[in-house]
């Protein structure tokens, strides 16, 4: 288990060593975020921008048009929300090639409580034109991921975490691309599409329901944007149903996007899991996702109330 | 600076209010206001300083300017096609569908633009960054960026001065256009701006205060600007909002958005030169 922060740092310190072409900027949370590390590797590439994300935002943005690939870091309710305008007219309306990645996602952030616990910021940047969406299921995935987006041009939104994360992937044996999910389990039942934190507990759910002879496919959906609408239709027509899991409001983020291509291409049954549109409050992550219904029971049960529903019609 | 070159730039400028206003009543709106009052500035600039080229508006090793103030984009145009950067007749698509000039700037519509300016505060961060990879990748042109007071309530730009002075961007030159107005209302019936001169010396800026309308005290300023090492300078040019067109000087309602019309449209196109369309 490695948290995913601590990944992400890694990652930023290995890659330095391969490629010259990105800095790092960092709103003095850098313990947070992970790139302490990298300050330290590579203190000519770190810039220290102050508790000061709207500015930090536009500066990335002159600076990617020296060539250089600005990674802007901070927790993700600061870039998603305190700076978001300043991510849609100074980076994404004139589309420059900048990478904001944060931590600190739903309420896997803990004890800090509500006000850093971000469950919005799927739905928000999902909506803004030219950005791309990604948040990785572990470590190994993190890894390939961030390298993929330092070399797509253009702006993204890239997800990393905070709590430690069980290894999904095989280290050396992932090919990232984006706007592809991934079935990480196949099954005939139900498809279960998940992001981030939840498609651990995903797994650990379709193991539970596997005991009482439910197949259930499990669909790790690291791009939020573009959502691979292909392969949602493709689990609606060959699963019949659907359930979405993510550590997010259930509105407008993962659960909104593969509602959408539904309703457009294959309707099906759905039921969306996460927070159920309400702030929160302080506590351990496991404790949290325990009380707000994102647990693999959590999962487990919302399955077996859609198979129940999906019979009796 | 002699006789000849201020007499070659108040013609210039001359010529800039007449593309400003001619497309301010092209589009039908717009923020003239603004726009006049920096005209001067930006002649100078875009005549004796900016090492730009309209045949490479991509070149890396160019100067940039970024207008921040994004609403006073007339000017900016006005600026841009004078140098050849697009035809005038553009002008007429001012803000109209298909047209490259759009309400704001727009970097991807619009040859030798450089940043979608037009929520304040924004473009001032930009040139901050462009400042700064300048330096990181050893590139050796400057960066210019021209403010409004106005844009100066934002606290964007206040993290963006503390950044500025702690990153000791000196191949940076930020400008005020000091209008004293802003979109409502006089700046000192707004929020407590003053006193501006000393809140710039205290963040760590090298500030010069100087008439923004002369040729001779904006060409000392940016000599000196540029000799400043360590040390990002602003350079507060005092101006009037609306300058050159009688009924607009001084005058809130022309910050815009808006365009003169019948009488006043004639009124303005007489006092900037033009013939009556």
């Amino acid at each position: 288990m490695k948290n995913m922060r601590d990944a992400f740092g890694e990652c930023l310190v290995e890659l330095a060593t391969l490629r010259e072409d990105f800095v790092v900027l960092d709103a003095d949370v850098a313990g947070g975020t992970g790139t302490h590390v990298f300050r330290e590797a590579y203190p000519d590439r770190f810039i220290q921008c102050g508790i000061a994300e709207q500015n930090m935002m536009s500066v990335a943005a002159g600076i990617s048009t020296t060539g250089l690939i600005p990674v802007v870091t901070c927790y993700a309710v600061f870039a998603a929300m305190r700076a978001l305008d300043q991510a849609r007219n100074s980076i994404a309306y004139p589309h420059f090639n900048v990478k904001v990645v944060v931590s600190h996602l739903g309420l896997d952030v803990g004890p800090d409580g509500p006000t850093h616990q971000c469950i919005e910021d799927l739905a928000i940047m999902r909506s803004i034109p030219n950005f791309t969406v990604i948040s990785p299921a572990d470590p190994v995935e993190l890894h390939a991921a961030f390298q993929a987006i330092l070399d797509h041009e253009g702006p993204v939104y890239f997800r990393t975490g905070r709590s430690p994360l069980p290894q999904i992937f095989e280290s050396g044996d992932i090919r990232f691309e984006i706007g592809k999910g991934q079935v990480l389990r196949n099954g005939t039942d139900v498809t279960i599409i998940a992001v981030g934190v939840m498609v651990h507990r995903a797994l650990n759910a379709a193991e539970l329901l596997a005991e009482e002879g439910i197949s259930c496919r499990v669909v790790n959906m690291s791009t939020i944007k573009p959502i691979d609408a292909g392969l949602i239709e493709e689990s609606a027509r060959e699963t019949g149903c659907i359930v979405t899991a993510e550590d997010h409001n259930i509105i407008g983020g993962l659960g909104g996007a593969v509602a959408e291509v539904l309703a457009e291409t294959y309707p099906v049954r759905l039921i969306r899991l996460g927070v159920r549109d309400v702030f929160a409050e302080s506590g351990d992550p496991e404790e949290l996702a325990a009380a707000y219904g994102l647990m693999p029971t959590d999962i487990y049960n919302g399955v077996r109330n859609l198979l129940s529903r999906e019979q009796s019609r | 600076m002699n006789r000849n070159k201020i007499s070659q730039l108040s013609d210039q400028a001359d010529s800039l209010r007449r593309h400003i206003i001619t497309m301010n009543c092209y589009a039908g709106s717009g923020h003239p206001g603004g726009a006049l009052s920096a005209v001067e500035i930006i002649v100078y600039l875009f005549s004796e300083v900016l090492r730009i080229n309209s045949g490479n508006p991509h070149d890396p090793n160019r100067d940039r300017f970024i207008l921040s103030k994004g609403h006073a984009c007339l000017v900016l145009y006005a600026a841009l096609a004078d140098k050849g950067f697009f035809s005038p007749e553009e002008f007429k698509k001012l803000r109209h569908v298909g047209g490259m000039l759009q309400g704001h700037p727009d970097r991807l519509k619009t040859p030798g633009v450089e940043f979608n300016s037009g929520s304040l505060g924004q473009g001032f961060s930009f040139a901050l960054g462009c400042a700064l990879g300048a330096k990181l990748t050893k590139c050796e042109n400057d960066v210019y960026v021209l403010l409004g007071d106005g844009e100066m309530n934002e606290g964007q730009i206040w993290e963006g001065l503390m950044f500025g002075a702690f990153h000791h961007l000196d191949n940076l030159v930020a400008i005020v256009d000091y209008n004293k107005l802003q979109s409502d209302d006089y700046s000192r019936n707004v929020t407590g701006l003053e006193p501006l001169y000393d809140k710039l010396v205290a963040f760590g800026w090298h500030v010069q205060e100087i008439d923004g309308h002369d040729f001779l005290q904006i060409g000392n300023a940016f000599d000196l600007a540029k000799k400043k090492k360590k040390q990002p300078s602003i350079i507060l040019a005092h101006t009037v909002k609306g300058k050159g067109i009688s009924f607009m000087e001084n005058v809130p309602k022309w910050h815009g958005s808006l365009c003169p019309t019948g009488k006043e449209q004639e009124k303005a196109f007489i006092e900037c030169g033009l013939e009556n369309r």
